[in-house]
């Protein structure tokens, strides 16, 4: 038995349109409908936080590491066999102490060094997140459980070009001496973002 | 253009929905258009800008309640549609429905005629544009006054390279501005960082 016909002015399913045009791509000729499948296995398990979180613990371990991630982000995190895509240019490693405090946003649309830090989360892309995040900075991040004490200076980096920003924590003190494996297992991808401290 | 995308700042959201832990996707379809427009991108098929700008171009209505994967499909669709790739027609018989598409796209422009080059400490002005095309120049700064920070490698320029219209890679500056500044009236004490290009800003005296 055959399903119903949907009426005929309805918005069709984001399945359906999105089965529409890999089917009309692949009837031309485009070759993307064969790499879609491993593409899309790929991207979440290879575009992880965890990859972000080892160039952090290096970071906190090795000075000179930290001093060319800091110069060269870019060049930084190619050291530990992580690449960018070729519209990324330069990524910017923002360095928090205990008196600065970054947070990275997007307010256009929602850019982020997915390669490194990880495809960015829902809330990130969410309007809510976009409008307030320059405006109601503070009040955002307390919502989010950081309340940033007055003194603190915090920096608001919006992703307006192809330049993409990572925030590299501040090493909790009690982890000193730890092995990078479990000084990276700290690092979970809000702490990258800044939407919290470790 | 002054699309509903253009965010910052704007009021009346409610609180952000904080997930630690979510997975990046939430169904299978998700992955896949995430995939195909990567590979589209890759294989030419369209730029970022381009892709960028189809995004913003959705009626605003749309917009607004499309999910941010919805939003990628839309996009792909429609420069798909515009290049000439496939028809409307064909995508709604297929997809048995129709498919909402973005809306057409105004003429985009090339460089600023003058363009300054700046270095950290420098005081600029952002220019007062509004262009109906693309623009990665987000209306919260328009007009307000900053400190350049660092300059970036160069990029192609968005409001060309959306709209095929020839220009020069140029810089992007790290300029940072005082939230009060941007927002004298209602806002949280913070300094923001926008990367904005060489087209749209000019020097202080």
């Amino acid at each position: 038995m055959s399903e119903p016909s949907p009426p005929p002015n309805a918005i069709a399913s984001v399945e359906h349109r999105l089965q529409a045009i890999e089917t009309a791509l692949a009837e031309r000729g485009v070759k993307l409908a064969e790499a879609v499948e491993p593409a899309a296995q790929m991207a979440p398990e290879t575009w992880l936080p965890q990859s972000g979180a080892r160039v952090v613990a290096k970071a906190w371990t090795d000075a000179a590491f930290r001093q060319r991630l800091l110069a060269n982000g870019m060049a930084g995190v190619a050291e530990m066999g992580i690449e960018m895509p070729p519209h990324h240019r330069h990524l910017v490693v923002l360095e928090n102490t205990p008196n600065v405090h970054n947070l990275i946003c997007c307010t256009l649309c929602s850019c982020t060094a997915y390669t490194v830090i990880g495809l960015p989360p829902d809330w990130y892309k969410d309007l809510e997140y976009r409008a307030r995040v320059v405006r109601e900075s503070r009040s955002v991040l307390k919502e989010m459980g950081l309340e940033l004490a007055p003194d603190v200076e915090l920096r608001v980096w919006d992703t307006t070009a192809d330049t993409r920003y990572m925030v590299l924590p501040t090493q909790p003190p009690e982890t000193q001496g730890w092995p990078l494996d479990k000084l990276a297992a700290l690092v979970s991808q809000d702490a990258m973002i800044g939407a919290a401290r470790l | 253009m002054d699309g509903i995308h253009d965010l910052g700042g704007k009021q009346g959201f409610g609180r952000v929905r904080h997930a630690p832990g979510a997975p990046a996707f939430h169904a299978a379809w998700e992955q896949r258009v995430a995939a195909l427009y990567a590979l589209a991108v890759r294989h030419g098929l369209f730029n970022m800008d381009e892709y960028r700008h189809a995004i913003e171009r959705m009626e605003p209505r749309h917009y607004m309640a499309a999910g941010y994967f919805e939003r990628t499909l839309t996009s792909l669709a429609t420069l798909c549609v515009e290049k000439g790739v496939v028809t409307l027609g064909e995508l709604e018989r297929r997809a048995s429905g129709r498919f909402p598409l973005a809306l057409p796209s105004a003429p985009g422009r090339s460089n600023a005629s003058h363009r300054e080059h700046f270095k950290a400490g420098d005081r600029v002005l952002v220019r007062q544009d509004a262009v109906p095309g693309h623009t990665r120049l987000p209306a919260y700064i328009r007009g307000k006054q900053g400190v350049v920070v660092s300059e970036s490698p160069a990029y192609p320029f968005p409001d060309a390279h959306a709209h095929g219209v020839a220009a020069k890679d140029e810089p992007t500056f790290d300029v940072r501005f005082h939230s009060a500044d941007l927002w004298p009236d209602a806002v949280d004490a913070a300094f923001v960082h926008v990367g904005v290009f060489q087209s749209y800003l000019e020097r202080v005296a």
